[in-house]
Order: C-alpha cells, then structure tokens, then sequence
C-alpha cells in the first residue's frame, strides 16, 4: 500500500550510508590532498565572478527596495542596518548556496555519473581505490571550506553595493551607512551566516556525488542525475534555511 | 561458513602484508583450504539480484590456475554481473566465492582490495581514467595500493613493457579520450596485466568493435595467456572469440596479428571450458566440441554448426 513510499526511503537511506562513509573516510588515510586543492579551485576560484556578481546586484536591489519602503517612516538612513541583516542571515547564503548548487552540484553529479557509467568508479575500486576517499572526501571538504568563504565574499560585495546606492540615490555618508550596517549585526548573526553555508556545503557536494555515483543508463543517465542533484539541492537548500532561521529566531 | 576466513581477524593490517608476500606462491601453491587446492577463481552456487531482477541464479563453477574459460550470453545473461562478483565490487545474496584461496563474500573493502590487486580487469566500457594519460592509467596499479611496495625505477620500465606487449608504446603521453576503440581496449589491457596477475577478466573485450580489431584484441588475450600463463575469464557474445582462443596460439617473435592453428583434439591445444548463460543461468558447460555438439535451442545461437 504504501509501496510509492519505498524508493525515496530507499534513497534516503542511501544517502546517510553515504554521508555516514564519507565522513569516516575525512579523517581516514589515505588523503587525497592534491585533489582536494583542485576541487577548492574549481569550487572556490571557479564560482568567484558569479558569486561577486550577483552579490553586488542583490545588495543594490535590496537597498534601491528598502530606501523606498524606509522613506516612508523617514528612516532612509537606517538602510544599512536593512541591508546587513537581510544579506548576512539569510540572502547571502541562500543566493550563493543556490548558485554554487547550479555550478557544482551539477558538476559533481555529471562528473561522477559519466566515470560511473563508463566503469572507472568499478575500475578505481578493483585497482585498489576507494571513490568515496578519492572522489566523495576532496569534494565535501573543498566545498565545506570555499562555500563559507565565497559566502562572505558575497555578503560584503552586497554591502558594496548597497553603499553605492545609499551615497548616490539617498546621499547618505559612508559613516551613516557603515555604522548602520555594523551596529546591526550581533554576534548570532555572524554565527547564523557562516553556519548556513557550512551546512549548505554539505548538502551541495554530498546531494552531487550522490546522484553521480547511483547513475544508471549510460549518457541519458547522466543527464538525468546532474537535473535531480541540481533539483534537491536546491530544494534542500530552502528546506534547511527554513529549520535553521526557525531556530536562531527563538534562540533570540 | 566462516572457517574460510578465519585467518582474517579484524585487524587486517598484519595478516594482508603476509598476503603480498606469498603473492607468487598464490598460484603454484595455493593453501589448502575450504576452497579446494589449485583453484584461482570458484563460485559455489552464487545467486545475485537487484532488486526483483534476477542478475545470477545459481551459478556454480571453478578455475584452475593457467585455465581458460569463455563465458557466452545475451546481452542481460548475467555475464558483466558474474565478473564483477568475482571480484568482490557486487556482493552476491547467497552462495560463496573464492578468489585465489580466499573467501571474498565476507570481506569488507579494505581487505578485497589486497586481494583484487592481484587480479587484472579489463572492464566492458573500458574503465580507464579520463584524466591520466595512457601511461598514468597503465602505471596506476602498480602506484596505487600504497600497501604493495613497488620499485619506483621500475614502474617506468614495466608500464613501457606493458604498453609494449600491446604495441602501443608511442601513446604513453596522450589521454584515452584521443584513441580509437580498439587502442583503448588494448591500453585497457595493458593496464589488467601491468601486474602480471595470475588472473586476468576481460569483459566483452571485442563489443563494439569491427572484426579485423577485435581479432587483434583476442590475438593480445591469447598472447597474455600463452606467455604469462594467466588464467583467463573471458566474457563475451560473440563465438568466434572463444574460437580464437581454443583454435589458435599465439606464435612467439611474430607480429600481433600472427596467431598459429591449433587443432583442438591435438594433446598441445589449450585448455578451454565455455559456460553459456541465460537468463542468469548456467545452461551449458563444456568443452568446445560438446558446445558444438549441443542441440539445445539457445546454446546453438552461440556455437554455429561447422560447415
Ligand atoms: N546496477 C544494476 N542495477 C540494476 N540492474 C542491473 C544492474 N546491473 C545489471 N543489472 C541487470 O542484471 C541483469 C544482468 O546484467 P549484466 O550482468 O550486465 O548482463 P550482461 O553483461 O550479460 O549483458 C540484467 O537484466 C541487468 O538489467
Ligand atoms: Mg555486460
């Protein structure tokens, strides 16, 4: 009866087997640390124009949107403090967990999935290879530590360009602006906006090696993996941004 | 059913170091265990499913060292599935299989992958790795498992010997992605038998190709086989595969194409078994004139009557 319920089961359980070895395997030799650099680089460096870009864009709409709304109360010049919470909690980390989820997630699955169907996952397990070790730990960690990283990045780059708009269309000082924004962010704030990406991490480059290494059914299987991995990504990327703000809200 | 493995205690590091050691005396002198002396590879009524989908059913057989045994079926026999359950990469449901002495069904990875690196492997789709070039991919082996210590001086000459033997020493430097079929397959088995392994499997190693190509390639398995004395699994759907390797002997000194006619009842012909598959199912084995004798509907499809 409940039979359409068993294959998601099924995949979850999947997926905390191999959440459960990929994190053993993180703190097992052999490490793999030359891969590891090469994926920070491709994940990192590799996810850096967009990440900048759209930081800068999300911050100048927000504050062109709130200068507005804020106006109303009189309040324009408290537009910095807007913007700070709204890029550091929550649109920051969303934004860039959602576009390095587009990036990488897919990448991983793709990557993953053609190796699995053209055999040299098989081929690195019987040359005495483990792919989780090779493949699944150099991802996970590059991701865990660029996503924080490019996270931060983004929220400044945001700031940035809330600034621009603030001086050019409000005329605020750069002091007015700044102060606002420092004076906003408490000490669980910046907890809050390096938790999520780490936590985002995770779900982008276990959910990507996940659905490569499951691939079945040649070059079409491939395809269909990275718009799965892509799919939930995202889709736990709001889910989890939804637990996380729920707890740090009552933890006030 | 543990007593095979009772000399594998938890802490495996000891116990697969002494393993490296007798590597050589695997094969002349295999203990004598539950898995019966001079077997390299045996299945004892292994039965494997995925999901509903019966992959094997039943399969019984075994090898002996330096043998020879063609697996022939239809696409979706079960045959890729029997191979890579020899080596350990699919656990079977029931049954137990022996792997040069060992009883591999209840090892875990870290163990078979001691054992796995004494056998070679050419997969179907080839396997080689996209981003190493054809001489990282061969030498791959013998730098990998960082337990078997490997002379670093001699990788370089073994590779280049290794890609010798398939006569593509001059593509050392270039990516698989840059080789036709056929030299992927043959750097494919360069890569199984970098190690000189006891065993070798080669999975389907002519599909996909056109007939001057894949004789080529069963020229090179032959070859393998008379010079190294390798055992040999081979899988396949094409007869004349396996025709090549019971008929034909490769002719030392010559070139790669010169394979001399045996003939099969003649004492110096090859030892050589065929099993034919269906449906998961051992259906027939024997030797070849038995499988050309046979009159069962399907084994027929695979051993065409000599004219
Ligand atoms: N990873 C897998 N998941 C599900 N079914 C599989 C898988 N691998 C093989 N099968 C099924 O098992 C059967 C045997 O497959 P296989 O051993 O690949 O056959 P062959 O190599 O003889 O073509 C087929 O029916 C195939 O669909
Ligand atoms: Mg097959």
């Amino acid at each position: 009866m409940l039979d359409f319920l068993k294959s998601p089961i099924e995949a979850l359980q999947d997926f905390y087997i191999l959440t459960g070895r990929a994190l053993k395997s993180v703190v097992r030799p052999p490490h793999y640390i030359d891969d590891i650099f090469l994926q920070m680089d491709i994940i990192g460096v590799g996810s850096l124009p967009i990440i900048i870009l759209t930081g800068f864009f999300s911050g100048v709409v927000i504050t062109m949107q709130m200068s507005r709304a804020l106006s109303q109360y009189g309040a324009t010049g408290q537009v910095g403090m807007i913007v700070c919470i709204t890029l550091v909690r929550e649109l920051g980390p969303v934004l860039t967990a959602l576009l390095v989820a587009g990036r990488n997630a897919s990448g991983i699955a793709s990557e993953l999935g053609s190796m699995k169907v053209t055999e040299q996952i098989d081929a690195m397990r019987a040359l005495g290879t483990d792919p989780i070790q090779k493949l699944v730990v150099p991802r996970l960690v590059a991701t865990c530590t660029m996503l924080p990283c490019l996270t931060v990045i983004s929220d400044f780059v945001g700031l940035l360009g809330g600034y621009l708009i603030a001086s050019l269309q409000l005329g605020l000082s750069g002091s007015q602006y700044w102060t606002a924004a420092y004076q906003a962010l408490a000490y669980n704030d910046i907890v809050q906006g390096l938790l999520k990406p780490f936590v985002f991490a995770f779900i982008i480059s276990l959910v990507g090696c996940f659905y490569g290494l499951r691939t079945t059914g040649g070059t079409q299987g491939v395809g269909l993996a990275t718009t799965k991995a892509v799919v939930s990504a995202s889709v736990w990327i709001f889910v989890i941004t939804s637990l996380l703000t729920r707890i740090f809200v009552n933890l006030h | 059913m543990n007593e095979a493995i009772q000399p594998l205690p938890d802490g495996h590091g000891s116990v697969t170091r002494s393993d490296a050691v007798t590597r050589s005396d695997a094969v002349t002198e295999p203990r004598a265990s539950a898995s019966g002396a001079e077997v390299v590879l045996k299945f004892e009524d292994v039965s494997l499913s995925f999901g509903d989908q019966v992959a094997i059913d039943h399969v019984s057989f075994e090898m002996a060292p330096g043998s020879t045994r063609v697996i022939l079926g239809a696409a979706g026999s079960g045959k890729t599935t029997v191979l890579k359950a020899a080596i350990g990469l699919i656990k079977p449901d029931s049954g137990r299989i022996f792997l040069l002495g060992q009883e591999i069904t209840s090892l875990d990875e870290r163990q078979l992958f001691q054992i796995r690196s004494r056998v070679g492997v050419l997969f179907q789709e080839g396997g080689l790795f996209d981003s190493f070039t054809v001489g990282e991919n061969v030498a791959y082996p013998l730098l990998n498992p960082k337990s078997d210590k490997v002379d670093l001086t001699l990788v370089d000459q073994k590779v280049t010997e290794a890609l010798r033997f398939v006569e593509l020493e001059e593509t050392m430097e270039k990516f698989p992605a840059e080789l036709s079929g056929g030299m992927r397959r043959r750097v494919g088995i360069a890569r199984a038998v970098v190690k000189e392994p006891p065993l070798v499997l080669y999975d389907s190693p002519t599909a996909g190709l056109d007939p001057i190509t894949a004789n080529t390639i069963m020229a090179l398995i032959a070859k393998e086989r008379e010079t190294a004395n390798t055992a040999s699994l081979i899988v396949t759907h094409r007869y004349q595969d396996g025709q090549v390797m019971s008929n034909f002997r490769y002719k030392s000194g010559s070139g790669l194409l010169n394979l001399e006619h045996v003939e099969q009842n003649g004492s110096g012909g090859p030892k050589i078994t065929f099993m034919v598959m269906d449906e998961g199912k051992v259906v027939f084995e024997g030797t070849q004139q038995e499988l050309e004798a046979s009159t069962d509907e399907y084994v027929v499809k695979f051993a065409p009557k000599r004219p």
